[in-house]
């Protein structure tokens, strides 16, 4: 069970979060390419190694953050808030 | 004939026990385990195996024990499969042996033996596959398995625990107790956790007692220090959980499962000796030699009197000590060909191999091979006891994704220390000296030569898998299922991995282990379950008028977590007949029926219209206060997610009601989309729905009702689709005309506490209870969908008639861009439309035929609600048809059930298409 930082309570056990899928989606426009539509509804990276993810904090403050992960070992590298910049790791 | 020694043992000897066992009586003291009881009474066999149901007997003095498997206890709270070595005695236990009938003594299924040559490795994909596998499943699988798990309701309670220390100490023999006793006098919060009933591990039998127990008594002294006895600690997770089960003696539960957060972790686990593979090895009579040392020093037993004590390697040197001692003839035959002096009064035969076990039920005698390949003669005895190495218990480090390392010094494969988390301790990391081992991992000859006792996995079962190619150390595993089970690796894994590096040319290392996974020890699906059973496994939500509701005889029905009226049957009519009167009523008088669990989501603040703008079909900012729209939402596929009708409080305040099961799901989709997408839009979310009960009045008598109830609230002019505030009778009250029976209906809304005072001031005005069955006659009837029901996973706006709000509407919302897709456009989708059969019943489910009318062959859709309208007086349905909104008047063909029907494509509403009810 992962130890997961909330940036807004701290330290909490993996079964009070919801994981949300990757982060920083960009949502196209009503008027894109069926391309760019199926790219940001289908296609994700799933990469072995470091993840960008969404986390729901549901049983806890609620909150939705950002977190970065590692798929291969666990590491949890950070996490930040909802609306922040992707960090350049 | 007792075998126990007149002194000696960590037991009490003042106090006896009595127990059953396979029916018979039996006496020990408290510190036996039932093991220890059963062999210091002469028990000789304790089980049968698995596959070939050969007899057993007690083996190891451990965990690692793999035959003497037990069901403790009986009735519903019986446990299947416990080892009588891990069992701590009590008075008044009873325990059977799992897989044999009637008794280990007398089985039936120990004909198997003779079937031997047919039950290697994979027997069962080579043997039963003609002319069909299908016909041996039923049967092999009553053959197979162990101990049968009880039937009924478990009577035991479980408890589930969270703790969190600095350093979790897993073992508590002399290493595990060191590492405590240094992490606690550094003012760590440390906790100790130890399987056994008692602390020391190998120290109760071959070290220092006395040196335990002040370490003992210093930890317990110490407000910084745990200490979990009985406790397994089972499985290890991420970031430094582990899992781990205590047995509990309180009587307050039977088991309590612990979650223990650790920021370092220290294994001393010691480690397992390994058999030697020999033919008949299984013999009851053999045994390790750890377990004979643990039998005679910790539980005063002394298990034979004439000693055969075969080895490749020195460990066994203090064994023959204390068989010596205790007055058993001792003689070790040893496979090197130079090892050290044997201790005094001990015989040694260097260089010599046990080759075959003999006697059936006890073990008689040792036929010895020399190293060279000749007979070496034969030797009397009444136990064998052997040691073919050690392993070091390395499971939750494997587990842990912790590599192993073939050492050729101890033959075995040991953990790799790292630095991080966790360190490892003592004989789990390998330290147990210099002990001159000559690896021998399989002895020439003809016969069962056990590597896997529990599973009755033999060398010649690793042959067959080698022969056959399956080499990968987790092929072997599968194939044979060597180490799986109740074994867990834990005596079988390393001989039958080097067994398959000799039928392979490669050494141990490079054969490699399987990974291990949790659970280490087997765990009860109660204690995994904890308190999350029965009707806390999924709480049940009750009515605020759910009491009300019972005193108007309402047979009650599960929707999703509610229970709900279905109906209110009156003077012994079934709940059919009920509904029916009750939807008659509904269109003839007054209806009142409790909508309460109706998803209530208030979204406030100056953004309100914007941002409901982005999720429904239509559109919310265009709202007047006081009015309410219908709204469809999607998910971002376009798909319907939910529909329900929304309100304009005010300027800044909306109320968005959803479909009772879609209360929590929606509020957390608006709520994930604000802040993840919009965070921008200034709104509060806010679910109500439990705080308000909804009672709705319906049918063409429901304006009286309203007008008769006491509230300030002006009625005059109160059109379908508005929305009134004021009170009842002195209560908060909000009121909603809209809706889902197509009658004038008024959904009142009061705080839910007096919900049941409402519905009986309704009552007395005249309005009868109606349930959901009667509500969903009353919805087909005109049409109205219901989500889930009557749409599914492909069904877009356009496919129920709702294209024209789409059109209206300019704007994005989720989902709108995804019905633009040229899958969303075609002509040929499902669609929702009404069917008229005459007088034949369609049933949910049956299929419309494609105009070929082949079966088995294409469907063109399917019924989705299907009622008898006792207004109409014949059956209504609603279904999902190809391209149905284009062939209105057509007439198909259904299927259901090897029965061929027909029906003519209408428009879902079957009653009052102008809504002049509605309107009344």
């Amino acid at each position: 069970m992962l130890s997961i930082p909330c940036p807004h309570c701290g330290l909490r056990d993996e079964d009070e979060f919801v994981w949300g899928g990757e982060a920083h989606l960009v949502r196209p426009r009503l008027d894109c390419s069926a391309e760019e539509w199926a790219q940001y509804l289908f296609y994700r990276d799933n990469p072995k190694g470091i993840a960008f993810e969404r986390w729901h904090h549901r049983f806890g403050c609620g909150q939705w953050f950002n977190l970065v992960r590692n798929t291969a070992t666990h590491t949890i590298e950070m996490s930040y808030l909802i609306d922040a910049q992707r960090p350049d790791l | 004939m007792s075998r126990r020694l007149p002194t000696g043992g960590v037991i009490d000897r003042n106090r006896t026990v009595t127990f059953r066992f396979n029916g018979r009586e039996y006496s020990g003291h408290p510190g036996d385990t039932m093991a220890s009881a059963l062999l210091a009474a002469g028990v000789d066999l304790v089980g049968r195996s698995f596959k070939y149901h050969r007899p057993r007997g007690l083996y190891a003095a451990g965990l690692e024990e793999p035959n003497g498997l037990v069901t403790l206890g009986a009735g519903a709270s019986a446990r299947p499969n416990l080892k009588l070595t891990e069992i701590e005695l009590a008075d008044g236990m009873e325990a059977h042996s799992v897989n044999c009938a009637p008794s280990p003594e007398w089985d039936w299924r120990s004909v198997n033996q003779l079937a031997g040559p047919l039950l290697g490795a994979g027997f069962y994909y080579k043997t039963f596959k003609w002319p069909h596998w299908h016909l041996f499943e039923g049967p092999i699988r009553n053959a197979a398995g162990l101990g049968e798990a009880p039937t009924g309701p478990d009577p035991d309670r479980y408890q589930h625990r969270r703790a969190h220390c600095d350093v979790l100490v897993i073992g508590g023999g002399m290493s595990g107790l060191a590492a405590a006793r240094e992490a606690a006098l550094q003012g760590r919060d440390v906790i100790l956790a130890e399987t056994d009933f008692v602390l020391g591990g190998s120290a109760l039998w071959r070290g220092d007692t006395d040196t335990c127990r002040a370490i003992e008594h210093e930890l317990r002294a110490m407000g910084n220090v745990r200490i979990l006895t009985r406790t397994c600690v089972f499985g290890a997770y991420e970031h430094g959980m582990f899992a781990a089960v205590e047995h509990c003696l309180d009587g307050t539960y039977a088991e309590r499962l612990w979650l223990i957060r650790a920021g370092k972790t220290v294994l001393a686990t010691g480690a397992i000796e390994r058999p030697m593979v020999f033919a008949d090895n299984d013999r009851p009579g053999v045994m390790l030699a750890s377990a004979v040392h643990a039998y005679v020093v910790r539980f005063g037993v002394l298990p034979g009197q004439r000693v055969v004590l075969a080895t490749n390697n020195s460990s066994v040197w203090p064994v023959a000590e204390v068989l010596r001692d205790a007055g058993a003839e001792v003689t070790i035959v040893d496979a090197r060909s130079d090892p050290a002096e044997p201790p005094e009064g001990v015989a040694l035969k260097a260089g010599t191999l046990v080759h075959r076990a003999k006697g059936r039920r006890r073990v008689k005698a040792v036929d010895l091979l020399s190293r060279s390949g000749a007979s070496a003669g034969a030797l009397d005895c009444d136990l064998l006891a052997v040691s073919g190495g050690w392993t070091p218990t390395a499971h939750l480090y494997s587990q842990m994704g912790g590599k192993l390392h073939y050492t050729a010094d101890l033959a075995a494969f040991v953990p790799q220390q790292d630095d991080g988390q966790i360190s490892l301790v003592g004989a789990a990391a390998g330290e147990w000296g210099d002990y001159n081992i000559d690896p021998i991992w399989e002895v020439p000859g003809p016969g069962k030569k056990f590597v896997d006792l529990a599973n009755d996995v033999t060398a010649q079962d690793i042959a067959i898998a080698a022969r056959e190619d399956y080499r990968s150390v987790e092929h072997l595993k599968r194939y044979t299922t060597l180490g799986m089970g109740i074994d867990q690796g834990r005596t079988s894994n390393v001989n039958g991995l080097a067994i398959m590096g000799e039928h392979t040319q490669r050494a141990p290392g490079e054969v490699g282990t399987t990974r291990f996974r949790p659970p280490y020890s087997p765990v009860t699906l109660g204690t995994l379950a904890g308190p999350d059973s029965g009707m806390t496994f999924a709480p049940i939500r009750y009515l605020p008028a759910y009491g009300w509701h019972l005193e108007q005889g309402a047979l009650m029905e599960e929707h999703g977590p509610w229970l709900r009226p279905a109906a209110y049957p009156r003077g012994g009519e079934d709940w059919q007949t009920a509904a029916q009167s009750e939807a008659i009523h509904a269109r003839t008088g007054a209806a009142l029926f409790d909508g309460s669990p109706l998803g209530k989501i208030e979204v406030c603040g100056p953004d309100a219209g914007a941002f409901l703008d982005r999720f429904y079909v239509g559109t919310a900012s265009s709202l007047k206060p006081g009015r309410a729209r219908y709204g469809l939402m999607l998910d971002e596929h376009g798909i319907i997610m939910d529909d329900g009708v929304f309100v304009r409080i005010d300027e800044q305040r909306f109320l968005v009601h959803t479909t009772s099961g879609g209360a929590d799901r929606i509020a957390a989709h608006l709520e994930e989309w604000h802040q993840c997408e919009w965070p921008d839009l200034d709104v509060a979310i806010l679910p109500v729905t439990n705080q308000w009960a909804v009672m709705t009045v319906s049918g063409p008598e429901a304006r009286n009702i309203v007008h008769q109830l006491d509230t300030d609230i002006d009625l005059t002019d109160f059109k379908h689709m508005q929305w009134r505030e004021g009170t009842i009778a002195g209560l908060p009250t909000r009121i909603l005309r809209a809706s889902f029976t197509g009658e004038a209906s008024y959904e009142i809304n009061v705080p839910a506490s007096h919900a049941s005072t409402l519905a009986e001031k309704i009552l007395t005005l005249g309005a009868r209870p109606i349930g959901i069955e009667a509500l969903m006659i009353l919805r087909t009837e005109k049409g109205y969908l219901h989500v889930g029901v009557d749409t599914d996973g492909t069904t877009q706006p356009q496919d129920v008639g709702m294209a024209g709000p789409l059109k209206r509407k300019t704007s994005d919302f989720v989902g709108r861009r995804s019905l633009l897709r040229e899958d969303g456009r075609r002509a040929d989708r499902l669609q929702l439309v009404g069917l008229n059969s005459g007088d034949a019943f369609l049933n949910v489910g049956a299929q419309v035929l494609a105009p070929e009318g082949q079966v088995p062959g294409p469907t063109d859709g399917h019924v989705t609600s299907s009622y008898f309208s006792p207004t109409l007086r014949r059956p209504i349905a609603l279904a999902l048809v190809r391209a149905g909104q284009a062939r209105l008047g057509e007439e198909i063909e259904l299927y259901d059930m090897g029965k061929r029907l027909r029906a003519t494509i209408t428009s879902p509403v079957a009653l009052d298409p102008k809504g002049d009810r509605l309107n009344a």
